[in-house]
Order: C-alpha cells, then structure tokens, then sequence
C-alpha cells in the first residue's frame, strides 16, 4: 500500500497551539511545533496519551480550530476554516439524536445543497457499503454502540473525503464491537470499497495502531510534540499473536515509558527545579496499591512486561500510565525498557498491614512531590493550620493551565487523605489537619 | 425533567453585581417612560368599546375561548421572543452583558405591577379601541412566560454537546442550518417543559388582566377572568362555581390536546442516547402517529420544513460572534461598550428617580420599604407552613408509585389553576366571619403556588432510589433520624426546584392577593401587593414605580441571597 512517491494529501508544518486565559496571558503550550505529512494510500495513526493534545492536533487539521502558529494545507490548499475534502468520525459517534439513521447519513451533502436525489443515491451506497441495510428509519437510539459508529462512518464517507479523520473512534465500544468494526474498516480499505485516499487516526490503544496503521506517529505530552515516527512493515491481515506484531507493540512501549529514561538524572534534578510546576495525574490510591500487589505478584514476581501487564489488568495504556508514572514519582516503582518494575520500597511496601503502608505512602509523598511538602509547610505555619485551597490553586496556575491546576489539586488531596498527611474539607474548600473525631 | 428550568438559573452567578444594577435601571426607566407619556397626555384614557359581561352559562364556552385564544396569542409571541433574544444573546458576548442580566431581574419583577403601564401603553397606541386592551392582556401573559423560555433556550445554546457542534461546523453547516438542524432541535426538551411550567403561570395572568381598572377607566374584554370579576360584583356563587369548572375544562383540554403530546414528541430529541428513563406518553400522540392518513397527509409538510430548514442562508452578523479575542481593538470596543450602557443605566435611573420624586419623598420610599418586609414576611412564612404540611404528605404520597401516579396529575393541575378565580369568593368568607385580612388574605399567596412544591416533592421522593431506602430499613433509620439523615436530603434538589417556582410566584399573588373586592367591598392587608394595587385602581403611576421597584430589589435579593445559595448547595452537595 505503502508507495514513497505517491502524492502528499496533508502537510501539517510547524503547528503549535496555546491556550490563552480570559485575561489573554498565555499559558502553557498544548502543541508544540508539529510537522508531518499524510500520503496518499496510507493509514497513519496518532499514537499518545490523554492531554497530549492528539485530538486538538486533530481539529486544527479538519479546520476546526485554528493553530496560534504553523500552517496546515490539504491537497495543496492552505487550511483556513472548516475543510473541504475531509471527514470525521467521532469517539462519541456524535449523531443528531432527533434525525434517522438516513437523515443523519444525509446531512453532510444536504446541507451542502446537493440535489435531494442525488444526496439519496450516495447516502443509501454508504449506508449499503457500511452494512446498515435495513436500519435506514431507525433512530440512534435504538441502535447499539457499534451500529451507531457505523452511521458515524457512513455519514463521513458520504460526502466523499479525500481524508478520513478518525479522532479514537473504536474506543467508545466493547472488545469484540471494536475488533469487527476495525476487521470491517480495513476490509473495505483494502478493497478499495470506499473512495477515501488516505486515514489519519488518533488513538491511545498502541495494538489498534500497530494493526491498523501503516505508520504510527507517537506524540509525547506537555507540550504534545512529535516524539518519535515508526513504519508498520507487516502485510495486513496482521496477526496480534505474530512475534513481529509483539514485538512492534513491546517497542512502543518501551518507547511511550522510557522517553525520559537517558537523561533520568536530568529529569530528576529538573523535576526538582519544577517544583509545584510538576502536574500530577488523578489516580485512585487503592488502584496504586493494587497494581503494586500485581507487579510483585507472580508471574511478574516485581518485574512486569507493559503490554502484559496492561492485558491482564485490562488497563489502556490511559489508565496504566498515570498509575505508573504516580508510582514511578513516588519512588515506589519504576519503569525500563517498555517494563514497570518495583524499587526495594516497593516491595516492602506490598508486605505491609494498612496502617504501616500509609506511614511509607506519607513518607514518600512528602519527600518526592513538592507540591505535598509545600502544603504541609504551610499548614504548620499558620497558628489557625488551615490553608483555603484557592491559594495553592493560584501558585499551581502560575505554571499549568486551570484544568491541569485543578486536577493535579484533586490528586494531591487524594494522595494527601490517603497518606494522613493533612485533611481536605469541601464544604470550606480548605487544607487542616483536623478530622472529625 | 422538572429540573430544567431552575437548573439553569442556579448555573447563573449568585451575588447581585453591578450588572443587575443597570438592568433594574433600565427597566425602570422604561416603565417610567410610558408613565410619563401618558402624564403628558393628561387625558383620561379613552374606555373601548366592550361588550358587557354577561353571568348567563351559555356564553362561558364563547368567553373560555377568547380566554384560551389570548394564552395562544402570547405563546407565539413567546415563542418569537424567545427565539430572538435569546438567540442573540447566546451568539454575541456583548449582547449577552446586557440582556442576560436583563433578563435575570425581569424574572423577578412582580408581572403583575406591570399591568398598569402596559394597559396605558397599548391603550394609547389604539385609542378607543378593544384591540389595545387585548394586546395588553395578551402582554400580561407574555411577560408571564418569555422570560424564563427565553432563559431556557439561552442556557441550551450555550451547552450545545461541543462534538455534534464540531460535525455541524465540520459539514460547513450555515448559521440557519445549524440553527434549526442543531442548536433548536437540542434546546426543545427543556424549552417545552419551560413553556409547560409558564403556561401554568399564564393562566394567573389572563384572569387577573382580563378586568382592569386603571385610574377611572375599567376594562373588561370577555373571558373567564371577566366573567368572574363581574360574579364578584354581584357575588354570585352559582356563577363563580361555572366559571371554575370551565376553566377546569380548559386546562384539562390544554394540557391533554396540546401538552401532552408535545412533551412525548419532545422525548426524542433528548440527547442522552440511552434509552430508559420513563418515556411520556400522549393518545393524542399515538392517535396521531398511528393513523395512517394523518402520517400520510403531513409527510410532504414535514419534508418541505425540512427541506427549508436546509436552505444555506447565513443568519445575519449584527454582532461579532463569540470568540475569545484578545486584540487590544477588541478590548477597546469592550471598554467602550461596558462605558456606553454603565451611562444609559445612570441616566436612566437618574430620570426614574427624577420622576418619582416629583411627588414622593424619602419618607414614602422607607414606608414602602417596611410594607415590602410585611409581604417578604408572609411570603416566607406561608412558604414554611405551606412546606411543613405538604413535604411530609408528598414523601409519603411519592415513596407509593402508586399513589403518586394518581396524585400527580391532580397537584400539577392544581398549579396551573388561575387560583384569583376563587379569591372574591375566599374574601366573601373573612368579611362573613370577620376575620383579620393581614392573616387571612396571606393565606392567598401561597393558595395557588403551594402545588409546586407538592408535585415536585413527590417528584423527587418517587425518584429516590430503592437501595438507599434499603439501606436505611436495613441498619434500623427510623423516625426523626430517617427525616433528617436520610429522604429530607434526598428530596432537597426537588423540593427547591418547586419552592423556589413557588416563592416568586407567591410575590406576583401577593399583589392581587393583599386587596380584594368582593361585591361592592374591598378587603386589603398591609403589604407592597396592596399598595401597587391600589395605586394602580387609581391610577398613580410615581408609587406604582415606586412599589414595583421595591418589589424588585427585594425580589432580586432574597432570590440571589437565599434560593440560588441553597440550590447551588443543593446541586453540588444532595443531587443523586
């Protein structure tokens, strides 16, 4: 499929983006100077973690936003507004409620001003193509979720793209929907059924772009950049049990984790430099636990594969990550080469009773995560040992967007409560250190 | 579902700013302009030429509709309202400064304190003609409802799922296109349920603007609400008891031929893409769904709207369009638009002060100040008793699915009765016995506004779920604690949502509650109602501002201060 000298579709060149505050400051970049290009015949997947602004990198090239800075042309035309010639599919299928199954197919070319006749012909082949035969007058509803994905699909094919946009359209459904839904896509794809030239998907599902995409670009976060471009050599139908498929799979892995892993001094000594600038994951204590009883469990015995782990914990790699990396900041555990692996505490800490875990959680937030060390600093200060959270809010906005700022608040309670290092109360919205009695 | 319309007012900002401040002004200065033109005119207003009421049985079907043909008239021009305003305010962030905040105290202005103002003003537009006392009435029923539709669709706009607004923008849909294939179609549930709710209001209003008096002209158009003030003339029971019953027939017609089916036809552009929940139902509906000539006959109608709600017109940009922009020109013009209507606002309420005090004085100002407190009082303390006898009861009715099925309709029907339909008669009762007015005519607030909380409790109590219920059997809640830890919590959100419906509709009852006639008597309490109403029977229009303004800013302030601070609590802390 895959032919070098084939045409350029997309050009994406130079593109950053930053969202700015009410009061028009700045704030931290959500794309930093991304390039790359889409050509023609091929599936090329976007491979990155939630917040690693993949979908926004996505909207900037369907036109929907716009990029503070870069440019983006489809077909030689420089993208300025919603574009001509692209589709998209969405993770929520985005269907019109209020309109069937064929209204909804129909209101791409409709609203475009396509004759009614016309607009009838091309919306009953898509609904044809796609395997909707007999669900025409139905409502999205009544339809399951893979049914309703496939009206998400046959809606974007009717307008003929040159372009497919797919912004992680399978990961709002069950295994088995998702599997013949891809099974399906690609069928058609490789049939040539459906006139698209070329896919561009974004997903954080590493086997569903090792399986579908002919080349997989991996964007890592804060600020989402390009981190690394892999060809997929594999003939389709792929194989998820062929080595080569593991082994590509393992690669991205490693690849997703270890980024930072060379220069890990470095990383540390800035971390530390960050300081309260270091945005936190919103992870649940007891998920931290357990994933550290599982590592040191066999078959893993303290050493986990990830995309081993992932399977048998049924985790996306969304989930897992965050989990991974909150270990990972607490000493706990650490990540090598595409596996998670835990350090001495890590072990001792599975052996503990609850009350001893807590004792060591605490220990080790205070030491590693500056921003648990900065509250308790200033509960101790204050006479009255309480602290409204707007104030810590405020210092964590000075270096991370106001969601970021919240989240990594949320996690920071949760991690604090957990540890009884200090107390939240929501009523008051304030830091103490008292509990009921 | 009943959620709807006060959750969206608690979304809304809590403490009065100053943008509430210019909204009041201008309103005020508006009103105070069409008292002032008709000073001008100093003339008495020419009295159309209406047909006298007659008590004969015969004619109330004739007089239900021309009452039921004004509720229609002011539908369609809330609907038009709502449409607009609304539609503007959601698409332009500078319009949205001033109109939402407008709107906002609007919902708070004593409806019926307007009365006076709009019957000057649509009487002098047609002199001498019936047509000006019907525009006025059907305004009175308007004002009744547009506001909180416009509110409504207002808060839909905004919350348009931002994926179904991206594969709108994606197809290049036109603004028109969007507008009707998304943003209205979004904005229908919780606009019908809204328009539902006002309509029950609506038929307060056509009663009570039906038979005016302002200053020496008194006008009458025929309808129910007339043919009762004249009964209440004469103090004719017999009559009375026909025209409830008509009316009773009325709202029973409206709701099953006209709401009913719109509400279960309104079920389907719910976006939430589960299906559950309990789906309404309307014979009305399936009636019409299922017969085949009907489907048959309003399909080609149905593809021509369709086809027109496709045409690729752009709606027209009066106003820059919401996007952040944060180019020094674009904060300029800001500035410059914030001074603009801060300047208007000043001037108008400068010119309302003006005008008002050309004949009154401080004095007055804190007189009507203390007769406000007397009707906050009775709103709030018939508000507690109206809640301490009825919450208990609704629990009950409502923990009974089967009880509350039959409860239900009874205590929304009961809302939506026009109560002032029985007030001459309640008024023939405290002069028969002799009894206090400051106590008893309270007692008329809360008469027609006591439903809301009764169907909203029972609402929530039917909503509570089965295994909290369990829980608390199972670890032996009883008694107080079970109030307290347990359905009182559970019920809370409801219970606001239909407290608060209830409290500023108890302000607006307040002014034709606290002075009644009855035959050739006239009954009154010491409260703000009674003073705008009475004003109003004489036609001096400086205290009617006065008093309506007051209103307002008590209004305003306890709704701000008290109801959205417990609902926003209430949201955040109680909602299951």
């Amino acid at each position: 499929m895959l032919d070098p000298s084939s045409a350029i579709l997309l050009d994406v060149s130079h593109v950053s983006q930053t969202y700015e505050t009410g009061s028009g400051e700045a704030r931290a970049p959500v794309l930093h100077d991304v390039s790359l290009s889409l050509r023609q015949g091929e599936i090329v997947a976007l491979l990155g973690r939630s917040g690693c602004g993949k979908s926004t990198l996505l909207r900037i090239i369907s036109g929907l936003s716009r990029p503070t800075d870069g440019h983006v042309s489809i077909g030689g035309e420089t993208v300025d507004g919603p574009a001509e010639g692209v589709a998209m599919v969405f993770q929520s299928f985005a269907l019109f409620p209020w309109l069937t199954v064929l209204d909804n197919v129909e209101i791409g070319p409709r609203a475009q001003g396509v004759p009614l006749d016309e607009t009838r012909k091309r919306a009953l082949q898509a609904i044809d193509v796609i395997g909707l035969d007999g669900f025409e007058s139905a409502y999205p509803k009544e339809l399951s979720g893979g049914m309703r994905q496939r009206v998400g699909f046959a809606r974007a094919l009717v307008v003929q793209p040159k372009i497919l946009l797919m912004d992680e359209p399978f990961s709002a459904l069950d295994v088995l929907t998702a599997e013949t839904l891809r099974t399906d896509l690609l069928d058609l794809w490789q049939e040539g059924r459906i006139p698209i030239k070329s896919i561009l998907m974004v997903t954080h599902n590493i086997e569903e772009a090792v399986l579908m995409a002919d080349r997989i670009i991996v964007l890592s976060s804060n600020p989402g950049r390009i981190g690394a471009e892999i060809a997929v050599p594999l003939a389709q139908p792929r194989n998820r049990l062929d080595p080569e498929f593991r082994e590509l799979v393992d690669r991205i892995y490693a690849l997703m984790t270890q980024r930072p892993e060379p220069k890990r001094a470095e990383r540390e000594a800035a971390a530390a430099a960050v300081g309260l600038g270091l945005a936190l994951p919103l992870v649940s204590t007891n998920s931290l636990a357990g994933m550290l009883e599982e590592i040191a469990a066999p078959p893993y015995d303290g050493q986990a594969d990830l995309p081993h782990l992932a399977d048998s914990l049924q985790m996306e790699i969304d989930d897992l990550f965050p989990l991974g990396e909150t270990l990972q900041l607490l000493k706990l555990a650490e990540f090598a080469e595409g596996d998670i692996k835990l350090t001495p505490t890590g072990k001792q800490f599975v052996d503990m009773g609850v009350d001893q875990r807590k004792r060591l959680f605490a220990e080790h937030l205070l030491a590693n995560i500056p921003l648990a060390a900065h509250i308790k600093r200033v509960l101790d200060e204050r006479p009255s040992h309480r602290a409204p959270a707007t104030r810590f809010r405020e210092e964590l906005e000075d270096y991370m967007s106001e969601d970021y700022a919240e989240r990594t608040l949320r996690a920071i309670i949760n991690l604090g409560r957990y540890g009884e290092l200090f107390a939240y109360d929501e009523n008051a919205q304030a830091f103490s250190y008292e509990n009921p009695q | 579902m009943s959620m709807m319309n006060v959750a969206a007012a608690a979304g809304r900002r809590v403490l009065p700013n100053h943008w509430d401040l210019i909204a009041l002004a201008a309103i005020m200065a508006v009103l105070t302009a069409i008292a002032r033109a008709y000073h001008g005119i100093a003339a008495p207003l020419p009295a159309p030429n209406v047909p006298v009421i007659t008590l004969d049985y015969a004619a109330l079907p004739y007089y239900a509709l021309r009452t039921a043909l004004r509720m229609f008239a002011a539908m369609f021009f809330s609907f038009l309202f709502t449409f607009t305003y609304a539609t503007l305010a959601a698409k332009s962030r500078r319009a949205e400064m001033a109109l939402i905040p407008i709107l906002d105290i609007l919902q708070s202005v004593p409806i019926l304190g307007f009365l006076s103002f709009t019957v000057t003003f649509f009487l002098g537009l047609f002199p001498g003609n019936v047509l000006g006392a019907e525009c006025a009435a059907i305004f009175a029923i308007f004002t009744s409802q547009a506001w909180n539709m416009a509110f409504s669709f207002y808060q839909s706009l905004r919350t348009v799922p931002r994926d179904l607004d991206e594969v709108a923008r994606g197809f290049r849909l036109t603004g028109w296109q969007k507008f009707w294939q998304l943003e209205a179609p979004f904005a229908v549930p919780s606009l019908v349920w809204n328009t539902m709710m006002s309509m029950s209001g609506g038929w307060f209003f056509v009663v009570a603007s039906e038979a005016i008096t302002v200053g020496d002209t008194t006008i009458t158009l025929p309808g129910v609400g007339s043919y009762i003030a004249e009964a209440n003339n004469q103090g004719r029971w017999d009559a009375i008891l026909a025209a409830v019953a008509t009316m009773a027939v009325v709202i029973l017609i409206y709701d099953q031929v006209l709401f009913r089916p719109i509400i279960a036809w309104a079920g389907k552009f719910r976006v939430e893409l589960s299906v559950g929940q309990q789906v309404e139902r309307s014979w009305v509906l399936e009636l019409l769904q299922r017969t085949n000539w009907i489907r048959r006959g309003v399909r080609p109608l149905f593809a021509a709207l369709r086809a027109a709600s496709l045409w690729r017109l752009s709606l027209p940009r009066v106003l820059p369009a919401r996007v952040f922009d944060s180019r020094p020109v674009s904060r300029l013009v800001d500035i410059a638009w914030v001074v603009v209507v801060t300047v208007v606002a000043a001037w108008a309420m400068w010119s309302v002060v003006i005008y008002v005090s050309t004949e009154l004085s401080w004095s007055d100002v804190g007189k009507v100040g203390l007769l406000t407190f007397y009707t906050l009082l009775r709103v709030v303390t018939l508000m507690a008793i109206a809640s301490a006898i009825w919450v208990p009861i609704s629990v009950w009715v409502g923990l009974r699915p089967r009880w509350a099925e039959a409860v239900q309709p009874i205590a929304q029907f009961l809302a939506a009765f026009p109560v002032n339909l029985l007030f001459g008669a309640a008024v023939s009762l405290i002069l028969a016995f002799n009894l206090n007015p400051d106590i008893w005519l309270s007692v008329l607030i809360v008469f027609g506004t006591q439903w809301y909380i009764v169907f909203n409790t029972i609402a929530g109590a039917a909503a509570f779920p089965n295994d909290l219920r369990e829980a608390a059997a199972n670890f032996r809640v009883r008694g107080l604690d079970w109030w307290r830890k347990v359905i009182l919590p559970g019920v809370a959100p409801y219970y606001l949502t239909g407290a608060i419906t209830a409290s500023g509709g108890s302000w607006n009852a307040s002014i034709v509650a606290e002075y009644v006639k009855w035959k050739d008597q006239t009954v009154a309490a010491h409260g703000v109602g009674a003073y705008i109403a009475e004003a109003t029977d004489k036609g001096d229009f400086p205290r009617i501002v006065l008093g309506v303004a007051m209103m307002s800013i008590f209004v305003t302030l306890f709704n701000r201060l008290f109801w959205r601070r417990l609902y926003a609590h209430a949201e955040r802390r109680l909602r299951l």
